[in-house]
């Protein structure tokens, strides 16, 4: 398994959980899920070529 | 004089005293031991499908990349592990008892697998909260 497949396999678990958890509507949770998908996967992103130009 | 009026108000919205509502940490302790079953409980049942898929995937996956269980606490870090794996109730206990988990971390995945069986745990736990909230009324 890659890296980036780890990565999107995490946000996916994680932000069901918060998704779920954290809203009380069907309709906000689906939103909120999403949120914390795309941040989780666009933080990893930014991250990684933050380090990248870091180690150079 | 202001509180009273609150828990009048509270009283009349149809609160039920907690004497009737039976035993309140069912859910609580059940979400915790099976992911999932604190809302299966309460009949929440799309909700605890999906949460027990998440968490139950998670650690299968942590498994997967031969990530490592917490046995003993010979550190801060590992007390801090082995309480995230504990999160996960009867799968912990169950992989336990099957062996799994065992294996020395060599890979930076496996690495990886260790951290997904520690997160788990966790979301296992914020998952019995909510159960627990949602049986308390503090959550609809």
């Amino acid at each position: 398994m890659s890296h980036f497949a780890a990565v999107l396999l995490f946000a996916l678990f994680a932000s069901t959980v918060f998704g779920i958890t954290q809203r009380e509507t069907p309709q906000r949770m689906l939103r909120y899920g999403i949120y914390c998908f795309l941040l989780f996967i666009g933080s990893a992103i930014v991250i990684s070529w933050l380090m990248y130009f870091i180690a150079r | 004089m202001a509180t009273q009026e609150i828990k009048n108000a509270a009283a009349g919205s149809g609160a039920q005293p907690a004497s009737s509502q039976g035993f309140v940490y069912l859910p609580l302790i059940a979400g915790w031991l099976v992911p999932g079953a604190g809302h299966f409980l309460l009949r929440k049942w799309g909700r605890g499908a999906l949460l027990a898929a998440a968490i139950l995937g998670m650690f299968v996956t942590g498994l997967a990349m031969q990530g490592k269980l917490y046995s003993g606490a010979h550190d801060i870090l590992d007390i801090l592990g082995l309480v995230g794996d504990l999160g996960n109730g009867l799968l912990y206990i169950a992989s336990q008892m099957l062996g799994l988990g065992t294996v020395q971390v060599q890979t930076a995945t496996a690495d990886y697998g260790t951290r997904f069986i520690v997160v788990a745990g966790l979301l296992n736990v914020i998952a019995a909260v909510d159960a627990h909230n949602l049986r308390t009324g503090r959550k609809s």
